[in-house]
């Protein structure tokens, strides 16, 4: 089967079963998707399938086929990905940065459903990633900062 | 059999040494003690400060500069280089920075612990770059033919100001390599007020934006071609052995390459793997589905009955019993029986794991007998001369490669999952392996952070002034991890924060009875420093409530007059490994720590109805910290922590924003640990598995509000503080505190957990 990757089509040598992390860690060499835990509890791993997020060391490649998957490698181009890569850098924000990819798709899907989002939505959204060394009050920093300097696009999500 | 014995000496001498173990083992004390050397002196190989070993310049000017350090999130690649760079007078948009690998002999101590890479290499770091800078000035000198002394440096290039006349770096880079390093004596170093990025906080981080793109490369990312995928199924005890493996059905998973055995010298623990059974295939999902189909027997060996209820009440058996007496000043029993009050509390603190988010991970290949290893390492020549012992190599046939490494604490300074691949890779015949440790491997296998129950006993007067006090600290050494178990904490666990108390009080006693080692105990973020500042803080709060006093006035008071305490006076023969003279324990600058943390917090106004704000303070790793925690507890039981706020004094700051966020994260590493960091043991086996048990703190539960407060100061000739550490021990006990302000509930017991639940 084929897996659509940041808008590359990528043929895939593993079996069906395997994760989607270790098809782009071991098989693809997208490295920028990290391993944290195994179990979707840590967010280390977040991509996004459909623009959703989604963590990749419970997805198995064989439920992905024609699906849309997004790393942290090309999310810089989208809006909210660029904005966030932009403030990350600006506030300092990641110690040692291994969790930071993860933190940063996590963000990117909030900013993408929720322009100006309240320190609920971003404890709701940011939850699920876990940062060892502390990242948390700069990582809401980033976020509130990348969202007030997004490009306003046609913002016509009332939806949420 | 000599291979085997030699990596505990190499090891004592290294590592305990570097940590001041002194008088650990009778039969090196003798040696070690021979040396009184301090800093970065008294570190294994000492430091360097030659600028063609750190900086190197190309024709069009880029300056790259080598970080010999790990990063690990503390910003060493950053801070370090910015030190050579302001002395260089270069250009930061210019400068590179590449990392070293393993060589302490070229560039000096690599271990990147202890809260010291910047205490230890600020002045060689800036002589590097004054001497290339020299060397820069003369070559222009040579150039135009004039005095050197009307040239000089400015912005990435050399000015003949009477002439008008400018060279670029890139211009004079290959003259002046030549030219001889010119003596130390002979430099030139800038005044603080000619500083461009030292003290400034301004420098954007080395790695900011590949982290942030995706492009930054950790030990777990490392690649080669053709490289296998493994991971390992290892002892659950300490000791323990493989009895038994019947590896028929990995064999048969389509992908698993060989299963193969690691042995392992049972009597100690060291650096070494652990007993196992490693999984070779191609990926590493299927070597994780082959070990799972691994079916493996274990004999445990002595640490299989290893239990923490059961040895918690052992520990606490021996706190209520006397012990080696540490430290004993005035009449404490007299004193005590005379006293109007006597007070006692007894603290307990569990085992904790590092949990970095980047699990154990090397990457090893073997070509012609000549062994790489790619490894996120703390300890990088630790790790070059450990993996040439177990592959019966020389250090100088293995080449260490460091990566960015995704957290550290402490974890990293233990090479035993570099050491795996390369016995792996052997076993592959030099194929290159790269292991990694599953979450699971990891809280297993960890080299945890030692338990520990702390017993304190103290007599107030009628005025509630404290007149007698003695606490009693019982915890395994990380010594025994290394040699025989000494059964008491070494000089530099003391150290930390239990015998030098740097409080006035006249009648005082502090022992240490024994405590048996049963699993691999490590160094941890700020170590001994944890339970001792845990306890003597959570103690003073309670005496201050005894003598109903507010808990800053009493604090300030149990200070006592300003003055400077020789550690060695108190018995601390350690002090972080630094002169005493140079760095003696300045109550003035702990006192100012509490005054403006408080300051800051508003301490004294006026709280709601279950919340309440918590202070502790701790002088560790030669700096200075104190913190007030604000705290809400519900009606359930429930805890919330809007904000803390931070003072902290390590001296001058090289680069005041990775302080400050140094500090940010010691806040969080304290916060999760008192609410929930613990590891226990049942029949042998850690209890806990992934982060769904062993629980972080995440950023739904993190205060929103952490207020650093860095003391400034102009005066550079006040010697530097560790940054890393000190910002940890005084959080658990100020949450603590503050919990106590607003529920009246006293915590005695780390974690916190669900102690407070109302059903």
């Amino acid at each position: 089967m084929d897996l659509l990757i940041n808008g590359k089509t990528f043929q895939l040598s593993a079996g069906g079963d395997t994760p989607l992390l270790w098809v782009l860690r071991d098989h693809l060499g997208m490295t920028g998707t990290k391993f944290g835990c195994g179990m979707a509890l840590c967010g280390a791993c977040t991509v996004h399938v459909d623009g959703k997020a989604i963590r990749a060391c419970v997805v198995s490649v064989s439920s992905l086929a024609g699906k849309k998957i997004t790393t942290i490698e090309g999310i810089g181009e989208t809006a909210p990905g660029e904005a966030l890569q932009q403030a990350w850098v600006a506030l300092n924000v990641p110690q040692c940065g291994y969790c930071q990819a993860g933190q940063i798709m996590s963000a990117a899907a909030l900013l993408a459903s929720s322009s100006q989002p309240t320190d609920l939505d971003i404890d709701a959204a940011m939850a699920g990633n876990i940062c060892r060394c502390g990242t948390y009050p700069r990582i809401r920093a980033a976020i509130k900062r990348a969202a007030l300097r997004m490009p306003k696009l046609d913002l016509v999500e009332g939806a949420k | 059999m000599t291979m085997i014995a030699s990596p505990s000496r190499r090891e004592f001498l290294v590592n305990l040494k570097a940590l001041g173990g002194l008088v650990l083992v009778a039969s090196v004390s003798d040696l070690v003690k021979a040396e009184e050397k301090y800093g970065a002196d008294g570190m294994p190989h000492g430091w360097s400060d030659n600028p063609l070993i750190f900086v190197a310049i190309g024709g069009d000017g880029t300056v790259t500069i080598v970080v010999h350090r790990s990063e690990m999130g503390q910003g060493v690649r950053t801070g370090m280089p910015l030190i050579v760079a302001d002395e260089l007078e270069a250009d930061w948009s210019r400068v590179r920075v590449t990392q070293a690998p393993a060589d302490e002999e070229k560039y000096g101590n690599q271990d990147t612990d202890g809260s010291r890479s910047t205490r230890h290499f600020f002045e060689p770091m800036r002589r590097c770059g004054a001497a290339a800078r020299t060397m820069l000035e003369q070559a222009a000198a040579q150039v135009w033919n004039v005095p050197v002394a009307q040239v000089h440096a400015a912005n990435h290039a050399v000015i003949h100001a009477a002439s008008g006349r400018k060279l670029d770096y890139g211009a004079l880079a290959q003259r002046a390599a030549k030219l001889p390093v010119p003596a130390r004596d002979s430099l030139r170093l800038k005044s603080p007020a000619q500083f461009l990025y030292i003290g400034k906080g301004e420098t954007p981080l080395a790695d900011g934006w590949d982290i942030a793109t995706g492009k930054a490369q950790y030990g777990i990312d490392s690649v080669a071609d053709g490289m296998l995928f493994a991971v390992i199924a290892r002892s659950p005890t300490l000791g323990g052995k493989i009895a038994s493996v019947d590896s028929t059905e990995a064999e048969k998973i389509p992908g698993v390459v060989k299963v193969m055995r690691l042995q392992a010298n049972a009597q100690k623990a060291t650096f070494q793997p652990l007993a196992g059974v490693g999984v070779i295939a191609s990926d590493t999902w299927v070597a994780i589905k082959g070990r799972n189909a691994l079916k493996i027997q274990w004999d445990e060996g002595p640490n299989g009955s290893y239990d923490s209820s059961s040895y918690r009440a052992e520990l606490e058996h021996a706190a209520r019993q006397p012990g080696k007496v540490l430290r004993s000043s005035g009449d404490f029993d007299g004193a005590l029986s005379k006293a109007s009050r006597k007070i006692q509390a007894e603290y307990y603190l569990p085992h904790i794991a590092h949990a970095t988010m980047e699990p154990p991970a090397a990457l090893a290949r073997i070509v012609d007998g000549r062994c790489e290893v790619w490894a996120p390492t703390q300890a990088p020549q630790v790790t070059r001369e450990d993996v040439a012992l177990h592959l019966g190599i020389s250090p100088e046939n293995v080449t260490v490669h460091v990566t960015l490494l995704g957290g550290g604490f402490g974890r990293k300074s233990k090479p035993d999952f570099a050491i795996e691949a390369a016995l792996l890779s052997r076993e592959m015949g030099g194929k290159p392996v790269k292991v990694v440790w599953t979450r699971e491997d990891d809280l297993h296998h960890d080299f945890f952070h030692t338990v520990s129950v702390e017993h304190l006993e103290a007599g107030l007067d009628a005025q509630g002034k404290v007149v007698a006090w003695m606490h009693r600290s019982v915890a395994p050494s990380i010594a025994a991890t290394f040699g025989p178990d000494p059964k008491h904490e070494a000089p530099f666990e003391v150290g930390m924060g239990l015998i030098n108390l740097p409080y006035k009080i006249d009648n005082l006693r502090i022992e240490n009875p024994e405590a048996t080692s049963h699993t691999r105990v490590g160094w941890f973020r700020s170590v001994s420093n944890i339970p001792h500042a845990f306890a003597v803080q959570s103690f003073i709060a309670e005496l201050a409530a005894a003598a109903n006093r507010d808990h800053r006035d009493f604090l300030l008071e149990l200070l006592g007059p300003q003055r400077l305490i020789d550690p060695t006076a108190m018995g601390d023969s350690w002090n972080h490994g630094e002169s005493p003279k140079r760095y003696p324990v300045d109550t003035a600058r702990l006192r100012r720590v509490i005054e403006v943390a408080t300051r800051e917090a508003r301490w004294g106004r006026k709280m709601p109805k279950g919340s309440g704000l918590g202070l502790a303070a701790h002088y560790s790793f030669v700096s200075y910290t104190a913190a007030v925690v604000e705290v809400t507890v519900n009606e359930k039981g429930e805890i919330e922590i809007p904000s803390v706020d931070v003072a902290f004094d390590c001296g001058p700051q090289v680069n005041p924003e990775r302080v400050r966020s140094q500090l940010e994260g010691a806040v969080i590493m304290g916060l999760s640990l008192a609410l929930t960091g613990e590891i226990t043991f049942r029949r042998g086996h850690v209890q806990q598995d992934n982060f769904n048990s062993y629980r972080v703190m995440r950023m739904n539960e993190a205060p929103r509000d952490i207020r650093v407060h860095l003391l400034p100061t102009s005066d550079w000739s006040i010697p530097l503080g560790g940054a890393g550490e000190p910002g940890v021990p005084p959080i658990a006990p100020a949450l603590c505190n503050a919990i106590f302000a607003a529920s009246g509930k006293r915590i005695r017991q780390i974690p916190i957990k669900d102690q407070l639940r109302r059903v």
